[in-house]
C-alpha cells in the first residue's frame, strides 16, 4: 500500500515537514521535524530506485487523476539517482545543520530557516520526480524561493546582496524555462513529457519548436551555472550560511542539469537536440572554456568557500562535457560525476562549516596552521580535495576514467589530454590549501581553537567515506549510470 | 598461506608497522625496534614469494574490483620480484642507518618519519607486485603522496618549495600523460592487465605506438627522463635516510621499473624491435645519461651532485628498456639492482659525512678521508660499483646494456655507455680521491685544529654502510639470482 504511493510521499513528506517547521516555536523541535522529513523522502527515494533498477519504471497519477490531465510522475534510473543524491545529500546535510546554524543564524529565525530549508529539498525533489513540464517549472520557483531565503540568512551582510543577485539571475533562468514550456505546450498541446516527446519528432521543422528549445536550454544553463551563466553563483555561496552551501552546492545544480537532460534526450530527443542542431558543438567549448578558465580563477580565491564555488562552475563544465558527447560512455560519465561531484563537494563544504563553527572565517589565512588543532576535519578536507583532483580510490577517479574514455573514443585526444591536465589544477588550489593547513603558522585566533564537535565531524566524514566506499567499488554507481544513460539515448523514460 | 596471500602481506607488513611505530611513539627505543622486526619480517615475506617465483609459480591476489572488469589485483612476475627483493633488503638496512643519521642528526618528528617511511614501503611493494596498468597507477600516485611528508619534513620554506616542485611534476606527468596512456590502452586493448609478449600488438598501428610509448615514458615522471627531472633534485632537502632509500631506490626505481614492466608486458619487446617506435626516444634517454653528468660536474653539494648522477643513471635502465631486445631488457633489469646498492652506499656516506663533520659541499671534504676512512672507503666502492668497474656489481648491468646497444646495431649509444663511465669517473671519483689525498682545509669556522674532534659516523650508521658497500661486491661475484629473474622475463 504505502509502496506504491511512494512517489507522493517523496514529495508531501519534505512539504508538510516545511509547514510544520513554521509552526512551532523551538527550534529544536523545528530541527527534528526537518530531519524526520529528511529521512522520510530519503527512505522513499532508496525505494523508489531500489524498484527501477529491478527493470520497471514507475508511473504514478498523483491525486488519481491520470495524465495528460493530471500531473504525472515518473521515475526511471536518471530521475532515480537524482532523487538519491538530494535525499541522501538532504539528511547528511540536515544532520549537519542541528550545529552548525545555530551558530551562523540568528536564534529567532531558526523555525523559519528549517521552514525554507525542507521547500527547497521539497522543490529540488520535485524537479526530479515530475512527468510534466509545467509542475517542472513550480518546483523550480518553490526551490529557489527557499533558497533565496537560504541564502539571504547568512551572517555576513553581503549575503542579502548576493542573494538578491541570485533572485534576479534565477528568476531571469525561470522565465526564459516558463517561455520555453509555454511555446511547447502551444505547438503541442501538452505538458506531459512522455506526450511531448512523441508529439515533437513531427514538429521538427517548426520554429516555434527552436525557439521553446533555445528558451529552455538557456534558461536552463542559468539555473545549473554553465558558463558564462555562472555571475550568481560564486557569491550565492560564499555568502550563504555553511549547511546552506552545503545543501544547494551538492544538489541544486545537479537537478538543473537533470532538467537539461531531460530536455534534451527524453523530449527532443538525441536526434533533434544534438544531429540536426549539433548542439554538441556548442556544448563542448563552453565546457572546456569553463573547465580551464574557472580552475584557473579558482586558484586566486583567498576565501576558500568561493574557490570551491569557482571549482564547482568548473566540475559543471565536466558534466556538460560529458553531455556533450550524447554517447552512452558520455553519459554515463555525466550522469556519473552528478552523483560523485555531490559527494565531494559536499564533504568539502560541510568541512569548511566545522571550520566556520570554530574560527568563524575560511579565509586563507585563517586557516593557516589547523592540521594540528582540527586534525579530523582538515584530514576531511584534505580527503576530499583529493576526491576532487581525481585520486584514484575516491570517487573522482571513476568519474575521470569515464570521461576521458568518453573523449578518447569520439577520437578527441587533445580533449581526454585536456581533461587530465586541468585535474592538475585542481592539484594547485587544492594543494594551496593544504599547505596553509599543516604548514602554516597558526594566527592567534586559529591557535586557541580546538577540534569540531562530534555533531558536525560525523555528517562530514560520513561523506568522505561515501567518497572512498564508492571510489573502491564503483559497480552499484557505474550500473545505475550506464543504465541512465541507455534510458536517455533510447528515448522516451 | 598460498604465495597470493604473501604478496598481499608483503603489503600489509610495513603498513602494520606504521601504525606500531605510531603506538610506540612514547618510547623511540621500542619505536626503531619496531621498525626493524618489520624490516626483518617483511624481508623474510620477500625470500619466501621468492621461492615460489623461481619455481615457476605467479602468486596471484584480487584486493577489489572499483570498476567492472578493472580489478586491483597483485600478481608476481619476475620482474616485480627483482625489484620487491631489493626496496625489501635495503629497507631494513636503511632502518639501522636512519636510527643513527636521525639521532645524531636530531630531527623533529622523528615518529611521523618513520610512519611515512614504512607507509612508502608498503606502496613500492604495491607497485612491485601490481597486476595491471590500474594498480600500478595506483600505487605510483599513492608512493608519491606517501614520500611528500618525508620530502618536506624540515618544514622550512626551502622544504615547502621543493615539495611543491616534487608534487607538481609527479602528479602532473601522471595524470596528464601516465592516466591518458593507460585510459587509451583500455580503449584499444579492453584490457589492461600485463601478458608475456604485450597486448597492444595487432591492436594498434605504429603511430599510436609510438605516441603511446612517449606519453607512458614521459608520464612516469619518476624515472626521470629529461625534461622532467627536476622533482628529483628538489626532493634532496629531505632527510638523507630518505633520499638514499626513496631517492635513490624506490621511488625512482619505481619508475624505471614501470617503464620496463610497460614495455615488456604491455608492447612487448618484438612488437616494439619491429615498428621502430622506440628508436627517438634511446636517443632521449641517452642525452639524459650525457646532459645529467655533465651537470652532476658542476654540482658543489654532494647530494645535488648524487641526485644528477642518479638521473643520469636512471635512463641506463630507460635506455635498456627502449632497446627492446633480449640484451637490452636484462641490463635493464639488472641495472635496477646494482644501481640501488652503489647508489644508496653513496647516499649513506653523504649523510654521514653531514652528520659526523657537518659538512655537505664537496670542496669542504678535503682531507676528511684520514678521519673517516671507513666512510670514504665505501664511497669508493659505490663509486666503482656506479662507474662500473670490477669488482663491483655495476660491471654486469653495463655489460649487457652494451651488448644490447650492440644487438640493436645501435653502436653510437655504446660510445653514450662509455662516455658516460668516464663522466662518472670524473665527477664521482673524485671525491673520495679529494677525501685521502688533498690536505685538509683550514677550518674556517676558527675551532684551529684542521679535522680535530670530527669522528666517524654512528655506529648503527655505519654497519649500513659496510653492510651495502659489501653488497657491491657480492653482487660481482655472484649476480646469478637477479640474472636468473631477469632471463625468466626477457626469454634466452
Amino acid at each position: 500500500m504505502i509502496a506504491a504511493h511512494l512517489p507522493a510521499i517523496q514529495i508531501v513528506a519534505p512539504l508538510l515537514a516545511a509547514a510544520l517547521c513554521v509552526l512551532v516555536p523551538w527550534k529544536r523541535v523545528s530541527w527534528g521535524i526537518a530531519m524526520a522529513g529528511a529521512v522520510t523522502a530519503f527512505a522513499a527515494a532508496v525505494g523508489l530506485l531500489s524498484r527501477v533498477l529491478g527493470g520497471e519504471d514507475i508511473r504514478y497519477a498523483l491525486g488519481g487523476w491520470a495524465a495528460p490531465w493530471g500531473i504525472e510522475y515518473r521515475v526511471d534510473a536518471v530521475n532515480g539517482l537524482v532523487l538519491l543524491i538530494v535525499a541522501g545529500i538532504g539528511v547528511v546535510v540536515t544532520l549537519f545543520a542541528l550545529t552548525s546554524v545555530e551558530r551562523e543564524v540568528d536564534e529567532r529565525r531558526i523555525p523559519l530557516f528549517y521552514g525554507a530549508w525542507m521547500l527547497c529539498l521539497c522543490g529540488l525533489l520535485g524537479i526530479a520526480i515530475t512527468g510534466d513540464a509545467f509542475n517542472i517549472f513550480v518546483f523550480l520557483e518553490i526551490s529557489s524561493l527557499g533558497t533565496y531565503a537560504l541564502i539571504a540568512m547568512g551572517s555576513d551582510r553581503r549575503a542579502l546582496v548576493s542573494a538578491f543577485r541570485y533572485l534576479i539571475m534565477g528568476s531571469i533562468g525561470a522565465s526564459f524555462i516558463v517561455i520555453g514550456i509555454g511555446l511547447l505546450y502551444v505547438e503541442t498541446g501538452t505538458l506531459n513529457l512522455a506526450d511531448l516527446a512523441e508529439r515533437l519528432p513531427a514538429l521538427y521543422g517548426e520554429r516555434t519548436v527552436l525557439v521553446a528549445f533555445a528558451f529552455l536550454t538557456v534558461g536552463t544553463s542559468l539555473k545549473l551555472a554553465l558558463f558564462p551563466l555562472h555571475v550568481w553563483l560564486p557569491d550565492a555561496y560564499a555568502f550563504a550560511p555553511s549547511a546552506v552551501t552545503g545543501l544547494i552546492a551538492a544538489t541544486s545544480t545537479k537537478v538543473a542539469v537533470y532538467v537539461l537532460l531531460r530536455f534534451f534526450f527524453t523530449v527532443f530527443g538525441v536526434t533533434y537536440s544534438f544531429d540536426e542542431l549539433s548542439l554538441g558543438m556548442w556544448l563542448l567549448p563552453l565546457a572546456l572554456v569553463a573547465i580551464f578558465t574557472m580552475s584557473l580563477v579558482a586558484i586566486f580565491q583567498r576565501n576558500i568557500k568561493r574557490m570551491l564555488a569557482y571549482s564547482s562552475v568548473a566540475q559543471i563544465g565536466y558534466i556538460i562535457l560529458g553531455i556533450s558527447f550524447a554517447s552512452v560512455t558520455g553519459l554515463t560519465a555525466a550522469t556519473l560525476h552528478l552523483f560523485n561531484h555531490a559527494l565531494m563537494k559536499g564533504a568539502l563544504f560541510l568541512a569548511l562549516g566545522c571550520v566556520m563553527y570554530r574560527v568563524g572565517s575560511v579565509h586563507i589565512d585563517a586557516l593557516r596552521g589547523l592540521g594540528r588543532r582540527m586534525p579530523w576535519t582538515m584530514a576531511a578536507f584534505t580527503a576530499g580535495g583529493l576526491s576532487l583532483i581525481g585520486v584514484p580510490l575516491t570517487v573522482g577517479f571513476v568519474s575521470k576514467w569515464y570521461l576521458v574514455l568518453g573523449a578518447l573514443e569520439q577520437g578527441m585526444w587533445p580533449v581526454a589530454a585536456l581533461v587530465l591536465v586541468t585535474s592538475t589544477l585542481a592539484v594547485v588550489y587544492i594543494w594551496r590549501v593544504v599547505e596553509a593547513v599543516y604548514f602554516g603558522e597558526p594566527s592567534a585566533r586559529a591557535d586557541s581553537v580546538s577540534e569540531a564537535p562530534l555533531r558536525l565531524l560525523v555528517p562530514t566524514w560520513a561523506l568522505i567515506v561515501a567518497n572512498l566506499y564508492f571510489g573502491i567499488d564503483a559497480s552499484l554507481t557505474t550500473n545505475v549510470a550506464g543504465q541512465a544513460a541507455r534510458a536517455l539515448l533510447g528515448g522516451a523514460p | 598461506m598460498n604465495p597470493g596471500e604473501l604478496a598481499l602481506l608483503a603489503l600489509v607488513i610495513p603498513a602494520g608497522g606504521a601504525v606500531l611505530v605510531g603506538l610506540l611513539r612514547a618510547s623511540p627505543n621500542l619505536r626503531e625496534a619496531a621498525s626493524l622486526i618489520t624490516g626483518g619480517v617483511l624481508l623474510g615475506v620477500v625470500m619466501q614469494i621468492h621461492r615460489a617465483v623461481s619455481a615457476g609459480e605467479t602468486p596471484r591476489f584480487v584486493l577489489a574490483e572499483p570498476l567492472p572488469g578493472i580489478p586491483l589485483e597483485l600478481v608476481v612476475e619476475p620482474l616485480g620480484m627483482i625489484f620487491a627483493l631489493v626496496a625489501g633488503s635495503l629497507w631494513i638496512v636503511t632502518t639501522l642507518y636512519a636510527i643513527g643519521y636521525m639521532r645524531g642528526h636530531h630531527e623533529k618528528n622523528q615518529t611521523r618519519f618513520y610512519i611515512f617511511f614504512a607507509l612508502a614501503i608498503s606502496c613500492t611493494m604495491g607497485v612491485a607486485f601490481a597486476g595491471n596498468l590500474f594498480t600500478l597507477f595506483i600505487f605510483y600516485e599513492a608512493l608519491t603522496l606517501s614520500t611528500f611528508p618525508l620530502v618536506t619534513h624540515a618544514g622550512t620554506d626551502a622544504a615547502k618549495r621543493a615539495g611543491r616542485v616534487y608534487l607538481g611534476i609527479l602528479l602532473s606527468t601522471s595524470i596528464g600523460f601516465q592516466l591518458l596512456a593507460i585510459i587509451w590502452t583500455y580503449l584499444l586493448t579492453g584490457t589492461i592487465g600485463f601478458e608475456m609478449g604485450g597486448i597492444l600488438e595487432g591492436r594498434a598501428g605504429a603511430g599510436v605506438v609510438a605516441v603511446l610509448l612517449a606519453l607512458y615514458v614521459f608520464g612516469i615522471g619518476k624515472a626521470a627522463v629529461m625534461p622532467f627531472h627536476r622533482w628529483l633534485p628538489a626532493a634532496m632537502v629531505a632527510p638523507t635516510p630518505v633520499s638514499a632509500l626513496l631517492h635513490a631506490v624506490a621511488v625512482v626505481k619505481a619508475g624505471v621499473f614501470s617503464i620496463l614492466k610497460i614495455v615488456i608486458y604491455v608492447f612487448g619487446i618484438d612488437f616494439l624491435t619491429q615498428l621502430g617506435a622506440s628508436v627517438w626516444l634511446m636517443w632521449v634517454a641517452a642525452a639524459t645519461i650525457i646532459l645529467a653528468s655533465l651537470v652532476a660536474f658542476r654540482k658543489d653539494n654532494l647530494k645535488a651532485r648524487l641526485a644528477y648522477s642518479t638521473i643520469s643513471q636512471l635512463s641506463y635502465v630507460v635506455l635498456g628498456a627502449m632497446l627492446a631486445n633480449t640484451m637490452g631488457i636484462i641490463g635493464g633489469g639488472m641495472h635496477i639492482v646494482m644501481h640501488a646498492f652503489g647508489k644508496i652506499t653513496l647516499f649513506f656516506c653523504a649523510g654521514a659525512v653531514m652528520v659526523a663533520a657537518h659538512k655537505t659541499e664537496i670542496s669542504d671534504m678535503k682531507g676528511l678521508g684520514r678521519t673517516m676512512p671507513v666512510t670514504f672507503a665505501a664511497f669508493f666502492v659505490g663509486t666503482l660499483s656506479i662507474i662500473g668497474l670490477p669488482p663491483a656489481g655495476g660491471t654486469w648491468s653495463k655489460w649487457f646494456l652494451g651488448l644490447g646497444a650492440l644487438d640493436a646495431g645501435q653502436v653510437g649509444l655504446v660510445a653514450v655507455l662509455m662516455v658516460s663511465s668516464l663522466l662518472s669517473i670524473g665527477y664521482l671519483m673524485i671525491v673520495p680521491v679529494r677525501a685521502f689525498f688533498s690536505p685538509a682545509a683550514s677550518n674556517p669556522h676558527g675551532h684551529g685544529h684542521g679535522n680535530g674532534g670530527i669522528h666517524e659516523a654512528p655506529l648503527p650508521s655505519l654497519i649500513a654502510i659496510v653492510i651495502t658497500s659489501l653488497c657491491c661486491f657480492a653482487l660481482f661475484v655472484y649476480p646469478d639470482p637477479f640474472f636468473r629473474l631477469m632471463s625468466m622475463v626477457a626469454g634466452p
